[in-house]
């Protein structure tokens, strides 16, 4: 970041703390950018003269006569087809090595759509993975987490997800990513030979924390030059939700502001919602997907991150391992996808809604047919059906590697319910049973 | 309404986010309007604490770029609503910006839309004559808008008594039009046209009388109809986790409650959801008029993107134009979904102006400020002896899902109705998630709302719904002592209890908000099931083994279903409903 001939040089820094810096200056904007000693800083309060600033990599080393530059503007990235292919840090400079982008520049974190100006989703994206499309299926312009304890594969699912779903784009923002998770996704998407159509923005666990709170803005804003400008089918990676939001009580904290649950800083829910908000689908065929990562600690759902996401997004993705099968399963109870019944029986066949829940129902009974065995209790021949028709359905449905289309997902269901149940214990609308239950060959 | 005279002017001497302290030149009043002025733009803003020559505003927008010493225009006015033919339909932010009038893809900051429309001609027929003495509120005439017929009243901030002197003849006029004169009681004649202002954080008064509700509002959802009934006029709120489902139930109340006019206020929620009732509402039928819900419809939104001092705005304002359209007579039914995020939004400003935090760095006076909201919802007497009325139904959304916590807490003190959302029912797709004993309704203890039930429903309404109650409370407790016991640890007629509540379960309490049949059920098939399942709890059957009976009422609740599923009395109805009668035959001790 070159500084311009005409810019004043303060140097006179009044104050310093951990994450931020303060000093006398006039005519600055609010939310301007700023470089200190080299180091890109952003102003977070003005009080008359008195400037606050906070810089991104920290203040380690900050000395009072340190050399600090106004930059004039908020934070941008500059957008172009040149982006296509290209690996970035926080900050949108590059990191694989290539030259610089010459496009034009956008304030990144940005102004909201008009709700009117939205359209309706209605797009199915299928994955092949019965777990999501059967129970929880996508639709574009959609935002969706998946919630996992952090030994869950969820890259590897998620990275599966994006080549599948057909995207013009896919936008990874990497936050706290390790280097090696890093490499895979570089890898898989160079395998999948789809390089030339995925950016990515990319904090790892080697940079500063705080440096990760542009990550999703950069990413969104490339997004929104994809979908708005060239119509895009846009998908956004955010992996992890979690790390982005210790980085935001990390900042809220050095500056003493009044924690509330989980030392979250009280606006966690508009930080997050100004985030997931910007998927969107537009009349003209642009859209903007996001898929995140909200990694869990001990499977709580209730600490203030995953809630406040809970809250924002449309549904979340559980994964668990099921030790029956011994395979990663898409948790039927605890998963959602809010916008499924914008296309499952209208974009699929009429009778998914029905058959997704009746499976979902019986797998419940399974669930309580096992507490009493476990409280050892005999089974009834209902119980001993349910918890066959459980690991079948687990296994040839909710595990992960399950790769086929949704009318075989389907007919597999209609199978499973025959092999172990009369139509009655199934509870289907009668005209659904009469056109596809399997009839005795 | 205090007015400062000369316009105060100020200057912006401080910036942390959307607090802006402003260095001012004259008088302001808390809760002022002013506008910074930043390059070519007005950033709206509202007074919200004041110390010496410093007000505190909050800016309704993003504060990027904004400088000290950039100048600032006080209005003398606290934020207003504009009230006229032409709101109905609309979608509006929270500030009564129109926001189809919006210019690009984007909301520009500082972009304010006219709410009405300036050149529009609407068909008025005068109601006044002329020597007749109103006071505010007070009906002059009457438009149509769509379909329902929009009162000019005498505005709300006028007090006194007014005697009519003209009004316009039947014809075609624009809101600015003068469709009367008025002379007050001084002698000073005043011209009217079709709009007047008011400030949403002040309630409207204009009414006689407000009684304590005692009518029924149906809304088609049989576990609040029948079990958990909310009254004309009354009050309600909706706690439940994320994805328990809110929303979903808030959109069914939209689309199928017994209401002239539904305010949708989206607040601080997904800007999808909004798209949803604006892209269908337009499409669906009003059962009870045949014209199409959008007709009777308006949108607040102030989705969680947008700016956050907006979403406290947003609240208010529905509930101003609520009460505009209740003083015309008109049943109202207003929904807010959520009043957390309003909640949020008053905790992210008081945490900003370091004020002392009471529970969960909620502000201290967060129930008084709950309880005032709610109590502008009621049932009124117009002082020309019509009625109108507001229903209102918040969500909240309570962090972690415990509802130990100061929103919803609040909220239970203030609100008559409480639809508990259970977590555990929504992982089991036991929709509506409504717990239908953790929940309740004050009003069915309402000697007036009892009354109303046995005159218009059935002279045994009460004692109905109280043992449907009692049956769902046994079938819960032999539930908890077959899952201590066992299946064979208790007699037979505990799992025969037990399934008997499970009918009263699956037929009455759940229902598919998705079915374009079951989604909305009128009183007469409520009252006819809930005898039917009342009918299955009084006859005795015959069972050999616990196993037996479990098969037994699944059968039951199957058929039962079907018949929710088809169209009242249709033949398919009719057909399922021979077969549930063939099946209690089956068992049946005579
Ligand atoms: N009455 C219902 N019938 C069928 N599905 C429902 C019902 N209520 C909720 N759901 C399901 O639950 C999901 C979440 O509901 P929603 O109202 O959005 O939850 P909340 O607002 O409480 O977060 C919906 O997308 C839908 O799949
Ligand atoms: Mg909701």
């Amino acid at each position: 970041m070159e500084t311009k001939a005409f810019q004043k040089i303060y140097t006179k820094i009044t104050q310093i703390t951990k994450a931020t810096c303060s000093l006398k200056a006039t005519g600055i904007g609010y939310e301007e950018m700023a470089i200190v000693n080299g180091r890109l800083a952003q102003v977070v309060k003005i009080i008359g003269d008195d400037v606050t600033l906070q810089i991104f990599s920290g203040t380690e080393g900050i000395p009072t006569n340190a050399e600090v530059v106004f930059l004039g503007r908020p934070p941008v990235l500059k957008v172009g087809d040149e982006l296509s292919g290209r690996f970035f840090n926080a900050y949108g400079d590059p990191i694989d090595g290539g030259p610089s982008i010459e496009g034009e520049e956008r304030q990144i974190g940005g102004p909201s759509v008009n709700p009117v100006r939205r359209k309706q989703p209605s797009e199915f994206i299928p994955t092949g993975i019965a777990g999501i499309d059967l129970n929880n299926a996508l639709v574009t312009g959609q935002k969706i987490p998946f919630f996992a304890d952090p030994d869950q594969p969820f890259n590897q699912v998620m990275s599966m997800v994006a080549l599948r779903a057909d995207a013009d784009k896919i936008i990874l923002g990497g936050m706290g990513l390790t280097n090696d998770d890093y490499l895979y996704y570089k890898n898989v998407f160079d395998n999948a030979g789809a390089l030339d159509r995925i950016i990515s923005f990319v904090n790892t666990t080697e940079d500063p924390p705080v440096e990760r709170i542009l990550v999703p803005d950069m990413a969104l804003t490339a997004a929104e030059y994809f979908a708005v400008d060239k119509k895009q089918k846009v998908l956004v990676l955010l992996t992890d939700m979690t790390l982005y939001a210790d980085a935001l009580s990390i900042v809220s904290n050095r500056m003493d502001q009044i924690p509330s649950k989980d030392s979250m800083p009280g606006s966690l829910y508009s930080d997050l919602a100004k985030i997931y908000e910007k998927a969107v689908q537009f009349p003209d065929g642009g859209s903007i997907t996001i898929i995140a990562v909200t990694t869990l600690s001990g499977g709580d759902i209730t600490h203030a991150i995953p809630d406040n996401t809970g809250y924002i997004t449309e549904g979340q993705l559980f994964l668990r391992k099921d030790t029956d099968i011994g395979k990663v399963v898409v948790d039927p109870f605890r998963s959602l996808s809010r916008l499924k019944q914008l296309v499952i029986g209208k974009k699929t066949r009429a009778d998914h809604p029905q058959v997704m829940n009746a499976a979902i129902r019986l797998y419940a009974d399974a669930a309580n047919a096992k507490t009493k065995q476990e409280n050892g209790f005999d089974l009834t021949d209902y119980d001993e059906r349910a918890l066959k028709f459980a690991k079948d359905y687990s296994d040839k449905l909710l595990a992960i590697d399950v790769n086929v289309e949704v009318d075989q997902m389907l007919s597999t269901s209609w199978n499973l319910f025959s092999e172990h149940f009369e139509p009655a214990e199934v509870g289907i609308k009668q005209e659904f049973v009469d056109q596809f239950w399997p009839k005795e060959s | 309404m205090e007015k400062t005279n000369k316009m105060t002017k100020g200057k912006v001497a401080g910036i942390i986010a959307n607090l802006v302290f402003v260095e001012v030149d004259g008088p302001v009043m808390q809760n002022e309007i002013c506008y910074i002025n930043l390059d070519e733009t007005k950033l709206m803003a509202e007074v919200i604490k004041v110390m010496g020559t410093q007000a505190y505003v909050q800016v309704f927008e993003s504060t990027r770029g904004l400088k000290v010493n950039n100048t600032v225009d006080f209005t003398g006015h606290m934020l207003e609503v504009t009230l006229g033919p032409g709101i109905l339909s609309k979608n509006f932010d929270g500030l009564q910006n129109d926001l189809d009038k919006m210019d690009g893809v984007f909301l520009k900051r500082g972009e304010h839309t006219n709410p009405l429309e300036d050149d529009k001609k609407w068909e008025f027929k005068p109601v006044a004559k002329p020597g007749d003495v109103l006071e505010a509120g007070g009906w002059l005439g009457e438009v149509k808008e769509n379909w329902m017929p929009h009162k000019i009243m005498i505005p709300f901030k006028f007090k006194g008594k007014y005697t009519v002197k003209t009004v316009a003849q039947e014809g075609e006029y624009t809101i600015h039009d003068k469709i009367a004169v008025v002379t007050d009681e001084n002698g000073k004649d005043i011209d009217l046209n079709m709009i007047q202002k008011w400030p949403v954080k002040v309630a409207i008064k204009a009414y006689k009388e407000k009684p304590r509700p005692f009518k029924l509002l149906e809304t088609g959802v049989r576990v609040i109809d029948t079990l958990n009934p909310i009254a004309e006029g009354g009050t309600g709120f909706i706690p439940g986790p994320f994805g328990t489902g809110k929303t979903v139930l808030q959109h069914a109340l939209s689309k199928q409650a017994e209401a002239d006019m539904i305010i949708v206020a989206a607040c601080g929620e997904r800007a999808n959801e909004v798209v949803e009732i604006f892209t269908e509402f337009p499409e669906l039928d009003d059962p009870r008029t045949g014209r199409k819900l959008m007709e009777r419809t308006t949108i607040i939104a102030n989705t969680s993107n947008m700016p956050v001092a907006a979403r406290e705005a947003s609240v208010y304002t529905a509930m101003t134009l609520a009460e505009y359209y209740r003083a015309m007579g008109l049943k109202v039914l207003l929904l807010a979904d959520s009043t957390s995020r309003w909640a949020q939004a008053l905790r992210e400003m008081s945490n900003r102006m370091e004020e002392l935090p009471g529970q969960d760095a909620f502000p201290m006076d967060l129930p008084a400020i709950i309880s005032n909201f709610y109590s502008r919802a009621g049932f009124t007497y117009l002082s020309n002896g019509e009625s109108g009325s507001i229903t209102f139904i918040g969500t909240v959304s309570p962090a972690g899902g415990n509802l130990k916590e100061p929103v919803t807490e609040s909220t239970k003190k203030a609100a008559r109705c409480f639809y508990a959302l259970s977590q555990q029912r929504a992982d089991s797709k036991r929709y509506p998630a409504i717990d239908a004993l953790d929940s309740y309704s004050k009003y069915a203890e309402y000697p007036e709302l009892e009354e109303y039930f046995r005159e218009n429903i059935d002279p045994e309404w009460p004692e109905k719904i109280r043992l449907a109650r009692d049956i769902l409370i046994r079938s819960r407790e032999v539930s908890e002592q077959i899952n201590i016991l066992g299946d064979d640890g208790v007699p037979v007629e505990y799992h025969e209890r037990f399934w008997k509540g499970e009918v009263m379960d699956f037929v009455i309490c759940q229902q598919d908000a998705f079915d374009k049949v079951d989604c909305s059920a009128s009183l007469d098939r409520q009252k006819y099931m809930l005898n039917r399942v009342l009918d299955i709890y009084h006859t005795t059957f015959n069972f050999e083994s616990f196993e037996d009976v479990s098969t037994y009422f699944k059968r039951v609740i199957n058929t039962m279903k079907q018949m929710n599923y088809a169209v009242f009395n249709s033949d398919k109805y009719n057909e399922s409903e021979k077969e549930l009668n063939s099946i209690i035959e089956e068992r049946k001790v005579a």
